[in-house]
Formats: structure tokens, sequence, C-alpha cells
């Protein structure tokens, strides 16, 4: 009766003071350590405002950089925003199928294939290859070898340029569109392909007719992302595309870009040079941050 | 997961008896196959065309290349050993710094500390991070995190100069600040994987440990940690992978001074940074060679940190 009485004292007891200070301990931890992860992101967005905005103006978008120490011209970044724009085109002209018809072959043609397992893995193990190795690799493959041409129309350029860029980007962007879009295309009903083989249609016409037309969000979200990630890459660019001054003058030649740019003007000497750095850096932040939102809110309403 | 099974009407699917659309059906077959092979030439590619441009600096320097600590151009003398000692080095420091702030983040948004509505957007947050360009962190890392750095260093070095990590005077960029902007880099990746592992450990788990009279943080502590133990080591060697490739944000912090020192406030140089700043006006082909031959190191060491990563964070059926 009295060991009875003992046991219902020590469950109506509260926990011991030594269970009660580990919970409040781990818990102060965390959030300590949880504000930790968030003041770097606070800081940058911060700073790249503050010192971006004071030099940014629409003219920014129209000019090429000023030459040092003249005075009175309008200073601006234009030239390596076309560039970039001319190599994320390059790039996603070819990561785009590539990506799309490996994900349909994943997930449509080749689905439970052993050999639709090995190409996932290789596209994962593609997917985390450093962005220099591949860009070591498109300038051997492009910028160092001699030029291709075939009856007039110049298939590859020897040399820096915007095409060498753009296979090194879509090299990257392939396996983020491969493997985001062969997720999208596994959420589609399989009655819904039976269906359409039911009423008679081909694979071709059930993959295009009846789940592409489904996972098009999805199939959106990936692109962007991997639009996103390619459009801030900077180590690839820096022996493909290389950089200039001015203007683009065309697909086979050095190309500026936003991210060259960014890097070159850090590590120069003049002032003018690096806070030019910090208002590029706010328009490549707001192109990429808006790329990314769109695509996270795609996926918010395709996936529920 | 449901997907992913094999569905007893599969076979259907494959079944195709009009000539015409099976025409048309098997030349698309053939194209999505072919393309999705590429991919797999693609790695074969990098890997030849790697390991073609090394051969120079291959037969030259042999595997001497890999503990020589020479990299004069001029006379061309090359090795490998300060910037595979460099890239090691940040990354571990990424690494320690990132892990407890990794699972801080992936406990506080995967446990009911606070009501959803408050934890999705602060996941949110947390992975905004991952898409800042790199770049943009290096310029970062240069005007704000190494200013803020230096006190601390002089501090470490003034008080704890016996210590050999700490027995140089900072410089201001160096090692520290490298390792620490690599783990703002891959807090976003390990947390995220860590988050979804902690996810997928099976409820009975929990529920047992609760009815046993455990604590919360007991339960997190003894049976959710435990449980999702090797996933969390997955998604490190993911980090880790991340950390070791990534070249702009080190490059522009690390004062590419290649070197062995046991102080982590001196400069220093890494792999992938060193190739972006020589790469493009490298000319002879020993030079080229030998920057290829460190390509190949790099690209090695990642694909083996990856393949691992990825295969341990099959284990629980979470996708990367």
């Amino acid at each position: 009766m009295t060991n009875h009485h003992a046991t219902a004292e020590i469950l109506s007891e509260p926990l011991s003071l030594q269970r009660r200070a580990l919970s409040a301990l781990m818990m102060g931890l965390t959030y300590l350590l949880f504000l930790v992860a968030i003041i770097p992101l606070g800081s940058l967005l911060y700073t790249i405002v503050s010192q971006g905005l004071p030099r940014f103006s629409w003219n920014v978008f129209f000019h090429i950089p000023a030459p040092i120490g003249e005075a009175g011209l309008i200073d601006g970044f234009g030239n390596a925003i076309q560039g970039s724009l001319m190599v994320l085109a390059v790039a996603c002209i070819i990561s785009i199928p590539v990506g799309l018809l490996a994900a349909i072959y994943m997930a449509e043609f080749g689905r439970n294939s052993k050999t639709a397992h090995v190409i996932r893995f290789v596209t994962q193990v593609l997917s985390a290859v450093p962005s220099v190795v591949v860009g070591v690799f498109a300038y051997g493959v492009i910028v160092f070898t001699p030029a291709i041409e075939i009856g007039g129309v110049l298939l590859k350029p020897k040399g820096f340029s915007a095409v060498a860029a753009g296979v090194a980007l879509a090299v990257l962007m392939v396996p983020i569109i491969a493997l985001t879009a062969e997720e999208s295309l596994k959420l589609v009903a399989n009655a819904q392909r039976l269906g359409s083989m039911a009423l008679g249609g081909s694979r071709f016409q059930t993959t295009f007719k009846v789940v592409i037309p489904q996972s098009m969000a999805g199939i959106t979200t990936g692109v962007l992302l991997a639009l996103s990630r390619a459009a801030g890459e900077t180590a690839p660019l820096l022996f493909t595309a290389f950089f200039t001054q001015n203007w683009p003058t065309g697909f086979d030649h050095p190309t500026p870009t936003l991210p060259v740019l960014i890097y070159n003007f850090s590590q120069s000497a003049y002032t003018s040079q690096n806070e030019m750095a910090w208002t590029a850096a706010m328009v490549l932040v707001a192109l990429v941050l808006l790329a990314s939102l769109v695509s996270r809110l795609a996926v918010r309403k395709s996936f529920r | 997961m449901a997907h992913s099974a094999t569905h007893p009407e599969d076979h259907l699917l494959t079944v195709s008896e009009n000539p015409r659309s099976n025409l048309l059906d098997r030349g698309f077959t053939v194209l999505v196959q072919g393309v999705a092979l590429l991919v797999i030439a693609i790695l074969l590619g990098i890997t030849a065309v790697v390991l073609a441009y090394a051969q120079p600096a291959i037969a030259h320097f042999g595997l001497a290349f890999l503990w020589s600590t020479a990299w004069d151009v001029p006379s061309l003398q090359f090795g490998a050993l300060p910037y595979i000692f460099g890239t090691l080095v940040t990354s571990s420091v990424g690494l320690i710094l990132a892990l407890p702030i990794s699972m801080a983040v992936a406990i506080l948004t995967s446990e009911n500390f606070l009501p959803a509505f408050v934890r999705e957007p602060l996941a949110f947050l947390v992975q905004l991070l991952a898409a800042i360009p790199s770049v943009v962190i290096g310029l970062w890392g240069i005007y704000v995190l190494i200013p803020f750095l230096l006190p601390i260093g002089t501090w470490l070095n003034n008080n704890f100069g016996w210590f050999p990590l700490f027995s140089t005077p900072p410089a201001g960029p160096g090692l520290l600040p490298a390792g620490v902007i690599l783990a703002v880099m891959i807090i976003p990746t390990i947390a995220s994987v860590s988050r979804d592992v902690l996810t997928v450990v099976p409820k009975e788990l929990r529920s047992a440990s609760m009815a046993l009279g455990a604590t919360q943080w007991e339960t997190i502590l003894a049976v959710m940690l435990p449980a999702a133990a090797p996933g969390v080591v997955g998604a490190s060697m993911l980090g880790l992978g991340r950390a070791l490739g990534e070249t702009m944000a080190v490059s522009m912090v690390i004062g590419n001074s290649g070197q062995i020192t046991a102080s982590l406030l001196d400069l220093g140089n890494t792999i992938p940074s060193l190739l972006a700043s020589q790469f493009a006006e490298a000319e002879s082909p020993l030079h080229i060679g030998s920057l290829m031959y460190l390509a190949l190191i790099l690209f090695v060491l990642t694909l083996m940190v990856n393949v691992a990563a990825v295969l341990l964070v099959r284990v629980f059926g979470v996708k990367v």
C-alpha cells in the first residue's frame, strides 16, 4: 500500500529540474543558432540595397561602363546585361530540349527500366559537378579547339565566346531541368495515361497531349530554377565568355556578363567601380530572386 | 513513393496497334533514349576532356604532383598540395560551423515548437540564401564579413596565439573568412535535406518515446536524431561536396596565396579559386595541364563525396 502511494506521488511530481533544464537549454540554443543562420541573409540583403541603390538609375541598363577618369560620361552595365541574356539564351536553347527529353525518358518511355535508374543517378552526380570544372570542360571542348564551319555557317567558334559560355551553363542546367521535370511528369496519375491509350492514343500522343500539359507548372519551375542558378554562375564564364568593356559584338566573340562584371569590379582599385559592383549585384539578385520566387509559387500552386 | 513502385498496368503502356503512330512512337523512343544517354555522355565527356588536357602534367609530374608544394609559373614547377590543403581546410571549417546551425534550422522547421504559418516562411527564408549568386556572397564577404572577422581574429591571436590554429595575426582575407563564407553557403543545403530526413522518421518512434515519458527534447536527442543520422551524414556530405567545389566566394576572401599553414588566420588558396584566377591567362601546355590536373583531382574528390551522399540520403527515400 505504501509502495503504491509512493508511485502515485512520483507520477504527480513535476519533471525533475535537470530534465526541464535540458529542454530549456536546447530550446534556447536552437533559437540562437537559427538566428545565426538568418543574420547573414539579412546583412546581405541590407548591404546590397544600401550599397547598390545610390548608384542605381535606369541609365545603368543602357550604358556601358564609363572609362576611369573621364568625367561627365554616364556609367552603366547594359553591355553585361545584354551579354548575360545572350549566354543564357544559348544555354536555354541547348538545355531545355535535352533536359526535357531526358526527363520524358526517365518518367515515361524508360519508366522503371534499369537504364532510367542509371541515368537518374548519373544526372544527380552531374548536378553536383563543381561549376568551375564544367567551365574547364567547355574551355577544353570549345574555346581551345579549332572553329568548325560547314557551308559558310559557323557551327563552333574558336576562342572566348558567348557560345562557349552557353554550353558551360547548359551542362549545369540540364540536370536541374531533367530532375525537376521528371518529378512533375511522375505526378501525373497513371490512369490518365491508360485512358489516353484506351482511346487509341500512341505513346507519343499520350506524352505530348495528356502528360506534359498537366505537368507544365512543374516543368516551368524546373526551367526557372535552372535559369536562376545559371544566371548567377561566374566561375565557368571567366574562361569561356571572358569579358569586354564594350557592347557584345556577336555570339562568337568575348562577351561581357553581369556576374563577371561584378567580380572584376569588386577586384578593381577604383572606388567608383567597387560601388558599381554593388549596383550590378543588386540588379542580379533582384532578377535571380524574382525567378526563384515565381518558381516556388508555381510549385505551391501545382503540388498544393 | 507510390509513383516509383512498379505498376501492374505498366506493360499496357507499351502496346500500340496503329502502325503509323507506331513508327512515330519508335522514332521518338529512340530520340528520347538517345538524349537520355547524352547525359551519361556529358559526364564521361567531362572526365575525358579534363584527363586529356591534364596529360602533359600527368606525364611530367606523375603522382608526385599530389604532394609537391611548388607553384612557379615562369619556371614551370607545379604541385598541388597547398591547394588540396586549402580546399580541405576551408571545407572542413565550413562544415564544422554549418552543421550545428543547420541542425538547429532543421529541428526548428520540422518540430512543432512554432506554428506552421511561422515555420514555413522561416524555412523559406533560409532557402532564399541558396538562391543568391556566389559572386554576390563574395562581394559581401569582402566588404562586410572580412571587416567583421578582423577584430575577432586579432582577439583570438592575442589571447590564444599559443594555439597553432590562431598563431598568426589576421591578414584580413584568409582561411577563416573562406570557411565562414562556405558555412553560410552550405547551411541551406544541409538544413533542407536534414529537415526532409527528420520528417520521414516513422511516427511510431516518436510516439513510443513520448509514451515512455520522454520530453520532446529527449525524444529529439535520443530517438529522432539517431534514427535520422545516416541521412544527416548524407546531407552533410552534400554540403561538403558543394563547399569543395565553391569557387567565386572563396576566391574573393581567401587571399589567393598557395601556402600550407597551421593558422586559420593566415592566407590560403583552394583548387577552384586557383583555377578561376589562372586559367584564362595560362598559356604553356604544362601550366594548362597542371591546372587541368587540379581540376581532375577536384572532380574525383567531389564525385566520391557526392556519390556517397546520394546513396546515404536515398536510404530515406528523400529526393536530393
